[in-house]
């Protein structure tokens, strides 16, 4: 799948110690660049997910993809196709907020985008917000003409459509 | 179910994967190992006498005998020494084993455990996973067996390469009942499928329908055995073989269409014909930099097919029309039974006729030989001396450029050498380990002074351990290929290629209880060989050659491999 140039990859992989750093260490030495990589457990215990979104053409796209499977520690991976899946990203967003004019402001633009407020204090409230990239980053343009004070990202994580799934055993 | 230690767990599970040998050094983390090795009859160690010699020795273990070779040291240095090996190993698709002490990783004395950055603790996992297929550390005696099983199961099928295991210290020492069966845990490691039926027939049209075909082998029609197949296509064809440097001995370099090597410094007519061709068959080839140069203009009129085991070499280097991801045997197997239904095999073509008279315009052998004491002329001598079984490893520079040019190699695992990562000191460790594989064969480091003195200390092992092996030593007192660089691309601007008429390799193969020969003729040359293929003890030959001869023709960098360069 394409964002701009950006492309996602779903990784399986055997959940143990030293296979985030293979992986990493892999990108880093074939001078493939991750922009995010996300990690956690699947339904099956032993089995991790990684979803990694890289920057690069086909051909690079291509030899990522075939260097990571060759991996042992790695069961499956596939580069998610255009339109086919489904993505989310969530970003904590702590925002300035000098005066109750604007504070009001900034709960409206929340409400449109579907986040939540989680936490409040005198003169910042911290945003929870959750789509895909391009819809976060759109807000985030907004929150920046009232100044941000700290940001979180997740990365994206995501799941192919449908009942289609990444198996292990084919 | 039996009750043992995890040292005895894993030389019991060295010893059923039928281990004969392990290359090592020991230190106080690998010590329980050792214990354990005391007295074992069915494993012979083999004392190093540095721990990047015995990966070496391993891998020339390894490349000569097919199976996986094993090195062995402890923590910390032991480990971080084996790792040009071990690198070595990884960039040239050889099974070795390497195996590590490693602190504990948990005991009684909390200080001296894993992560505390203890005395002669080093994270050998986190260094070599770059350069092994797969590395591991098991946390429990019961767990040994299975890593065991495993890494030899990783390290030989598939494409080959090192694997390493890291062993803490109350591993190692630890007591509990273990368990021998044929379980491997191997994650997501599947060999691949067979080939893929359209694709077969696809590639046998386009040999069939080729005017000018051309074969390519690489190092893992090596490791595939597929020499057989090589020759059986050939003839099919009338279609000249080249290999890469890594393939040399795949095809026997004296068969009339046998082109030797391609490359930098490659075979000129294999270089010449190799932009010729319109159908291109590579077989266990990474198309490496040195045997593609510019990549543009590699074979830029061939359709190419090529066959590899491991499908991240598809389109890694070279755009092919026509891949082929399996295991080259039953690839090569498949792809001849196709083409010779649609082939008959006739007198050959133009090109057949074409391919013998670029050979014998360019064929640096077919020249006339000198008389001097020079590489063309020592080499092709050598290979009079020596029988076709023999192997021959080198070292790395412009002794083993000319070995390419004048050496030619007649059967495969004769001709080891470091092809990928290119390692000074590779040739004599590695002829050491292939005569402890092949006892009876005669084996000849053809090395460099520059070389030999990287590992130069091993002689103490091969004499200690009753290996005898000949060393010939290209003596031009030099960094040669690096002074040919500054020769050729650097206006003469010399710097720091300079060893001096030092040491006397006489004298200091005398000093290790090995014998020193020095040889002013050809004759001699020839003398001091055959008595040294009949020795009981390693003998260093010191050839005393002029400092400025080049390795020539030459493909400078950048250039196409039709653009050589150079007299010769």
């Amino acid at each position: 799948m394409e964002v701009g140039k950006t492309k996602v990859i779903s990784v399986l992989v055997e959940n143990k110690p030293g296979v985030l750093h293979a992986i990493a260490n892999l990108f880093r030495r074939r001078n493939f660049n991750i922009e995010s990589i996300t990690v956690g457990p699947t339904q099956q215990q032993d089995i991790s997910r990684m979803t990694i979104t890289i920057n690069g053409d086909e051909k690079t796209i291509d030899q990522v993809v075939k260097q990571v499977a060759k991996l042992i520690d790695v069961f499956k991976v596939d580069e998610l196709s255009l339109g086919n899946f489904v993505m989310r990203e969530l970003a904590l967003i702590k925002v300035y907020v000098p005066n109750s004019k604007e504070r009001s402001d900034i709960i409206n633009c929340v409400e449109v985008f579907r986040g939540r407020i989680i936490d409040v204090s005198t003169d910042c409230v911290t945003v929870e917000i959750t789509g895909t990239p391009d819809k976060i980053d759109a807000f985030l343009n907004l929150m920046k003409t009232y100044g941000v004070i700290e940001l979180a990202r997740t990365g994206i994580t995501a799941l192919a459509r449908g009942a289609k799934s990444i198996k292990i055993d084919e | 179910m039996a009750k043992m230690s995890g040292a005895q767990a894993l030389l019991e599970s060295l010893e059923r994967e039928n281990v004969d040998v392990i290359f090592g050094i020991l230190g106080g983390a690998i010590l329980p190992v050792y214990d354990a090795l005391c007295g074992n009859k069915k494993i012979r160690h083999i004392l190093a006498r540095h721990e990047q010699c015995a990966a070496h020795e391993a891998e020339g273990y390894a490349r000569a005998s097919g199976r996986a070779g094993v090195c062995m040291a402890t923590s910390g240095p032991g480990a971080t020494n084996l790792v040009t090996g071990i690198a070595n190993a990884y960039m040239d698709s050889s099974p070795i084993i390497a195996l590590t002490g490693q602190i504990p990783s948990s005991g009684v004395n909390s200080s001296y455990m894993i992560g505390r950055d203890a005395f002669q603790e080093a994270d050998i996992i986190g260094i070599t996973t770059a350069i092994t297929k797969y590395n591991y550390q098991p946390r429990t005696v019961a767990e040994v067996p299975v890593a065991v099983k495993s890494a030899f199961y990783l390290a030989t099928t598939g494409r080959p390469g090192p694997v390493l295991i890291d062993l803490p210290k109350n591993v190692q020492a630890g007591i509990a009942e273990v368990e021998f069966t044929d379980k491997i845990d191997v994650g997501g490691y599947k060999l691949p499928p067979d080939p893929d039926l359209s694709k077969i027939s696809e590639a046998a049209d386009l040999i069939a329908k080729a005017e000018r075909a051309i074969i390519l082998a690489g190092g893992g029609a090596i490791i595939a055995g597929v020499s057989d197949e090589l020759a059986q296509m050939s003839d099919l064809l009338m279609a000249p073989v080249a290999t890469t440097f890594m393939g040399k001995g795949v095809f026997p370099e004296n068969h009339p269409l046998s082109l030797g090597s391609i490359g930098m410094h490659g075979n000129p007519a294999a270089n010449k014909l190799m932009g010729e061709a319109d159908v291109l068959l590579a077989v266990g080839t990474r198309f490496s930099d040195r045997a593609t140069a510019n990549l543009d203009s590699f074979a830029s009129h061939a359709k190419k097919i090529q066959l590899d085991i491991d499908a991240a070499e598809i389109n890694k280097n070279i755009e092919v029309d026509v891949p082929i991801v399996a295991d080259a045997k039953i690839s090569m197997k498949m792809l001849y039974s196709a083409v010779s239904k649609k082939l008959q095999k006739g007198e050959g073509k133009a090109w057949t006729k074409h391919t013998k008279e670029v050979k014998e315009q360019l064929s640096p052998l077919l020249k006339d030989l000198p008389r001097d004491l020079l590489p063309k002329a020592l080499l092709s001598e050598l290979r009079k001396l020596l029988p076709e079984s023999a192997i021959v490893t080198t070292e790395v520079g412009q002794n083993q450029m000319w070995s390419a040019l004048y050496f030619q190699a007649l059967k495969p695992r004769t001709f080891i050498s470091s092809g990928g990562l290119g390692t000074m000191g590779f040739g004599f460790p590695a002829a050491i380990g292939a005569k402890v594989a092949c006892p009876d064969r005669s084996v000849v480091d053809i090395a460099g002074d520059g070389s030999f003195i990287m590992s130069e200390q091993e002689l103490a092992c091969s004499v200690t351990e009753n290996i005898p092996v000949v060393v010939i030593v290209l003596n031009n007192s030099v960094l040669g290929m690096v002074a040919q660089w500054q020769r050729m691309l650097y206006k003469r601007r010399y710097m720091a290629i300079n060893l001096g008429k030092t040491p006397d390799f006489v004298k200091l193969a005398e000093a290790y209880g090995a014998q020193g020969k020095r040889v002013t003729s050809l004759e001699e040359f020839h003398k001091a060989v055959e008595t040294a293929l009949t020795s009981k003890i390693t003998t260093v030959i010191d050839v005393p050659i002029g400092s400025e001869n080049d390795v020539v023709p030459f493909v400078p960098p950048g250039c196409g491999l039709p653009q050589q360069k150079g007299d010769y």
